[in-house]
């Protein structure tokens, strides 16, 4: 890779600070960015390691939130009774990151901002209605995801925490590419505390994580696998590769789809 | 170009280290610890598997400034104090759970976090905590029974000292 | 408690606490004093003109030595990478052989064709200058589907216009033909053998350290057999005389037959040393290995099989297209044909077979042997239709094979081989019993009550080992021998190093070779060593590959101890003032048969250095004995695989629930070790049929290039096997009586996961699908299955 400046700031005013110099960029767990580093794919004059910040991790509970610090790694998530009481689709999601080895560095706030289209987490956010919290503001989920690799986050904006609104019932079902281990296509639902259900869906977008409103419309009038069945699930805008066709991407939606349904009745 | 300073096996060491030196770097370059093995560019196949402050994490992946003042434990420090195999090293002896010997430091790594995590892990649970660790020699048979063995000869050792 | 030391003892292997204490020594574990790191800059392109490289700004950066590039090559006068088998096609001619330069000079042919090569104090620099360099290309169109390889009005190589490198056949066409006239059964079978990467965990790496003084060459390399090596870049590339070259191979992190070739990245770092007078270094990212390492497999085939109506098989025909990528690699040639062809037999007492292989050039990676080499792909070929046959004859999977068996040794088959012994019978009944294929049917309604569909695969494989006699691999075009060599030296105090040409990478010689020597010399396994990989020490060697290892170098060092035995017994004879015919050698001891009077192994042995009291008129001191073991025949292991699946027909997903396995290998040294080979090969095998695929986009990009996208298997991927060796029948004509396990796994294994896949899909009226059986292939084969019955 490309040489750099490395530094490690221990609080939040110092990072960002760091990062309004040209060319910074931010380093989560860097499970994603450092073999992009190695591609020389990108080429950052400094890395600011967010990893020495503590105010950045941890998880609490407020009220009816679940507040999953930025740089809160997979595995802390992952082991988290907290989370286990309150979105066990969280659990599920992140103990299906990468390996023990990722789960140990990666964090929420690496993930959520890289939006690679088969990451795991941006379904969750997206399903859940997440809140993307900065150093500079609070961005709605719908409004945070753009695209391929792309989010609405400035030069300097650090993701600080994440707040989940807290479902009735919530489920990951990941369906594996057979090479990376990343999502083919996978499936996050959540039943929310009013009765409607919402469904995120990653690595099957040609755009990336998105929401399927026909399932959502189906699910929340009947929560049952059946009326999955009757859902059609169109392959227009899912995307092609050597290990699927967007045919099968859709039918995986659907697949997935009906087994978080089974997975919380 | 900066000294970094870590605890690497429970000595203290320090060397030099730039921007994007990563950790397997400065372990086999600077420190010549070169029983950590660097088998792919794509942080998958966990020939690369060290501990950092106690957990594991693939040294290929981390950067060694980020390691600076921390823990590191490797393939080398895995060993008893006499010399003789660790009782994971003698489970892969015994179950002849290595072959070409490359990707077997990050394996015996990768599993000494799963049983401190794990100590009674099931068939399923040890080949899906062996996700981050790919061996072309032994189709995992023989490292899944070494697993298992460690686990019982730990789980023996733990029930004597109480 | 039996010893464990011996022949048939599951001795612990001596060589893990090097490796488990992180104290293995590899190629990249090692660095020269003054060394310098070089980085190849490859091509993007898989197919160009090159029409400029221009390196003068790379040469000025910060560090840079010296960039290199194909003028520099050519000016230097460097032969090409040479190619060890020259193929005959069917009309007596010699195969199309082109040029395959160490650095690309008017064109580039593959993606990761070598182009420039910059040498610099660090690898950061090498590769930083690497960017600078400015290089100017035409892109042609890329020969890559070997179907319109002919008639594409490309050529990879000028001398080659249709791309064709070889036509080659075996077998009598004609009685072939007359039998598919007289079946009463014919089946088809038209499918892909998937291209794959060997990838070894260890990436490639070559350090080359020219020693001014001497005018010495020193190749450190990742090779399966370093004097190979010696041999085709000493001779045919550097023109360096085996005197002044040493090629050493120390601890080789797995090979898989990808590095017995002589790679162009060799040569270059032992010639360019000698130009900068000091070390060059060279290791592999793993990216650049997908590009660089000879690939496996890719054959496009069509099968027939003629049988009658009772399910007995009257002629086989095939007719395969193998894919030699850009350029010919070491042993590429024979892989498709003599080690592919030969094997259509397989089991069966098929009276007539012919086969016909045409090798093409295309814009990819070089093919060569991987695991198996061709006779996985015979096997596959074979123990598929042979199921497609059953299925559409209504047939018993094991029945029709067991109605074709050979039971009477030796068998000439129709295909030029001669099967010395076997037990086919034995290994299919074993295997039935360890998979209780009696209770299929009671698991196969367990699974449909979960919505799984169950299918269960069989594949009775035979392989050719040891190759073999070198007259007779000469005949075929190799163009070195194909013996072993090994030297017992007793040292005086009764230890012994052994020095073998074989060369261990995972195989555990270090230990099976020890019991071999410890077995017949009765001292114990401690008081030997095994050295290995070193031209410098050992007299000569052929390698690792092809399972020769136990059966062709195990046996030249039993040759070599029986010569230390026979020289002992004279030394015996002579302490003990008896006749040299009373002399026996046993437990460790030369005895006067039927006395008590005895000469322990290390009491002779120093005699033999300290010659005070010995037959000096009679014999020479010391005690050091060389042989080479050139072998009679090929060795054939065989064996049945039953691999059982369960397919999930919402996701098109494959689990494979359960691999069991009955091989005969002979007489087996170490049975935990031979275990360990066949698990190997089978994660191989079920990897090729399953996961692995380097696929090819029609421009010739490597669309799987990393393993993001080149599935490797994964723990989780695979079970626990079932295997178990059978007792065996030993081979006729080695001194051991081995036959090689190291490849059976990898061969037998793809076509029972297969026919387990087509087993469970049944139903569906699915009897093919393409490896690798991908969740995307099997959902994709249901719907269309389903859309084709739907229509009917």
């Amino acid at each position: 890779m490309y040489n750099f400046d490395f530094t490690r700031p221990t609080d939040l005013s110092a990072a960002v600070d760091a990062l309004r110099g040209d060319g910074a960029q931010a380093l989560g767990g860097g499970q994603t960015l450092i073999p992009v580093l190695k591609q020389r794919l990108a080429a950052p004059t400094t890395l600011v390691d967010l990893s020495g910040i503590d105010s950045l991790k941890g998880i609490r509970r407020m009220g009816d939130m679940l507040v999953i610090g930025g740089g809160t790694t997979h595995g802390a998530v992952a082991a988290s009774g907290d989370v286990a009481a309150a979105i066990p689709g969280l659990v599920q999601l992140t103990s299906k990151i990468g390996d023990p080895q990722v789960r140990n560095r990666g964090t929420i706030g690496g993930s959520l901002a890289n939006n690679d289209p088969a990451a795991c987490y941006p379904a969750a956010a997206l399903a859940l209605g997440a809140t993307i919290e900065t150093n500079q503001r609070e961005i709605a989920a719908e409004d945070f995801f753009q695209g391929l690799y792309a989010t609405c986050l400035e030069d300097g904006e650090v993701i600080t925490a994440v707040k989940f609104p807290i479902p009735a019932a919530s489920t990951y079902q990941k369906f594996e590419q057979p090479a990376s281990r990343f999502s083919l296509t996978s499936v996050f639902l959540a039943k929310m505390q009013d009765g409607s259900v919402r469904v995120g869906v990653t690595g099957a977008g040609a755009d990336g994580v998105f929401r399927h409103e026909g399932l959502e419309q189906a699910l929340s009038s009947d929560f049952s696998a059946s009326a999955v069945d009757g859902v059609s699930v169109s392959a227009e805008g899912m995307s092609n590769d050597l290990h699927a066709t967007p045919e099968y991407r859709a039918n995986l939606v659907k697949v997935m789809t009906k087994r978080a349904v089974e997975a919380v009745t | 170009m900066a000294t970094i300073s870590m605890t690497v096996n429970g000595k203290q060491v320090s060397g030099e280290a730039q921007g994007n030196t990563l950790l397997v770097e400065f372990l086999r370059q600077e420190l010549k610890l070169t029983g950590t093995h660097v088998g792919c560019d794509t942080s998958q196949c966990g020939a690369c598997v060290v501990h950092v402050n106690g957990e594991s994490v693939k040294s290929c992946s981390v950067f060694a400034s980020a390691c600076d003042g921390g823990s590191v434990t490797t393939i080398e420090g895995m060993a008893n104090d006499d010399g003789t195999l660790g009782v994971i090293q003698q489970a892969f002896q015994n179950e002849h759970g290595l072959q070409c010997g490359f990707c077997t430091p990050g394996m015996v790594m990768s599993i000494a976090d799963m049983l401190k995590n794990n100590p009674q892990p099931t068939e399923a649970e040890i080949r899906e905590g062996l996700k981050g660790n790919i061996c072309r020699c032994t189709g995992y048979h023989n490292i899944v029974k070494a697993a298992q063995s460690a686990a019982a000869t730990l789980a023996g050792a733990a029930q004597a000292a109480e | 408690m039996a010893k464990d030391n011996v022949i048939g003892g599951s001795m612990k292997r001596r060589e893990d606490t090097r490796f488990l204490k992180g104290k293995g020594r590899y190629t990249d574990d090692m660095n020269r004093p003054n060394q310098t790191y070089a980085y190849i800059l490859r091509s993007w392109s898989a197919h160009a003109t090159l029409n400029s490289v221009d390196t003068a700004a790379a040469s000025g950066a910060e560090g840079v030595i010296r960039v290199f590039t194909g003028k520099d090559i050519e000016e230097a006068g460097l032969g090409g990478v040479p190619c060890g088998w020259e193929i005959t096609d069917k009309h007596g001619n010699p195969m199309k052989e082109p040029a395959h330069p160490i650095l690309a000079t008017g064109k580039v042919r593959h993606v990761g064709d070598p182009i420039a090569v910059v040498v610099a104090e660090t690898y950061q620099q090498a590769r930083d200058a690497a960017e600078m360099i400015d290089i100017d290309m035409t892109d042609l169109p890329a020969v890559v589907d070997m179907r319109s390889a002919d008639t594409l009005g490309t050529a990879v190589h000028d001398e080659a216009a249709d791309n064709l490198c070889y036509d080659w056949e075996l077998g009598d066409a004609e009685a072939t033909d007359k039998a598919f006239a007289e079946a009463a059964h014919v089946t088809t079978l038209e499918f892909i053998n998937n291209r794959l990467v060997a990838n070894p965990m260890e990436p490639r790496c070559a350090i080359g350290d020219y020693d001014e003084n001497d005018d010495h060459y020193t190749l450190y390399t990742t090779s399966q057999n370093p004097h190979v090596i010696r041999l085709l870049m000493g001779a045919f590339v550097l023109n360096i005389p085996e005197h002044k070259l040493r090629v050493y191979a120390p601890d080789v992190g797995g090979g898989f037959g990808t590095k017995i070739f002589h790679y162009a990245e060799e040569a270059f770092v032992t010639w360019a040393s000698a130009q900068l007078k000091r070390p060059v270094k060279w290791t592999s990212d793993r990216s650049e290995a997908f590009i660089s390492d000879a690939h496996g497999r890719d054959h496009v085939t069509k099968a027939e099989l003629a049988l009658d109506a009772e399910g007995k098989f009257l002629a086989l025909r095939a007719d395969t297209l193998a894919n030699m990528g850009a350029y010919l690699s070491t042993f590429a040639p024979c892989v498709p044909t003599w080690l592919h062809g030969t094997l259509l037999a397989g089991q069966y007492m098929t009276p007539a077979v012919h086969c016909r292989v045409r090798a093409m050039f295309t814009n990819t990676v070089p093919v060569d042997a991987y695991r198996g080499a061709g006779r996985p792909e015979a096997t596959y070929l074979l123990e598929r239709i042979i199921n497609k046959a059953a299925q559409e004859m209504g047939m018993d999977q094991a029945e029709i094979r067991r109605k074709n068996f050979i039971r009477s040794f030796p068998y000439d088959t129709p295909v030029a081989l001669q099967y010395d012994t076997g037990d086919y019978d034995a290994t299919l009944d074993a295997v039935l019993e360890l998979a209780d294929y009696k209770g299929f049917e009671a698991r196969k309604a367990e699974s449909a009550s979960r919505g799984k569909l169950r299918g269960i695969g069989l594949s009775c494989y035979i392989e050719a080992c040891g190759i073999a006699p070198s007259s007779l691999v000469g005949a075929l075009g190799a163009r070195a021998g194909l013996y072993e060599a090994a030297t017992i030296r007793v040292n005086p105090t009764g230890s012994v190093t052994v020095l073998t040409g074989s060369h261990s990478h995972g195989q555990g010689h270090e230990t099976t070779f020890a019991q071999v020597v410890s077995d017949a010399l009765g001292i114990p396994a401690e008081q030997i060593e095994i050295v290995h990989g070193d031209t410098d020490k050992i007299p000569f060697g052929m390698g690792t590959y092809g399972s020769r290892s136990l059966a062709v170098g195990g046996s030249a060092i039993v040759k070599a101890v029986d010569k230390v035995v026979a020289k002992g017994k004279k030394i015996a004879a002579h302490l003990l003032e008896a006749a040299e015919s009373d002399i026996v050698f046993e437990d460790g001891q030369y005895k006067v048969a039927g006395t008590d009077k005895a000469k322990a192994f290390a009491e002779v042995s120093l005699a033999a250095y300290v010659p005070h009291n010995y037959p000096i008129e009679e014999i020479e001191p010391g005690l050091e004995e060389t042989a080479f073991y050139d072998p009679k025949n090929f060795t054939y292991p065989a064996g049945s695989y039953l691999c059982e699946v369960e397919v999930c027909p919402e996701t098109g997903k494959v689990e494979i629930v359960a691999l069991s396995a009955s091989d005969d290998f002979g007489n087996v040294v170490n049975p935990m070790i031979v275990e360990g080979q066949v698990h190997g090969g089978l994660a191989q095998g079920l990897g090729q049929a399953m996961l692995e695929n380097a696929a090819y986009d029609e421009h010739g990009q490597l669309v799987a290039g990393s393993y993001m996208d080149y599935a490797m298997p994964l723990a989780v991927d695979l079970p626990s096997f079932n295997v178990e060796t059978a007792e065996g029948t030993p081979c006729t004509h080695n001194p051991l009586g081995v036959k090689g396990c190291g490849e059976a796994g990898a061969i037998g294994s793809p076509p029972a996961l297969v026919n387990a896949v087509v087993n469970a899909l049944e139903g569906h009226g699915i009897d093919h699908i393409d490896m690798p059986l991908s969740p995307l292939r099997v959902w994709t084969a249901i719907q269309n299955a389903s859309v084709k019955q739907a229509a009917e």
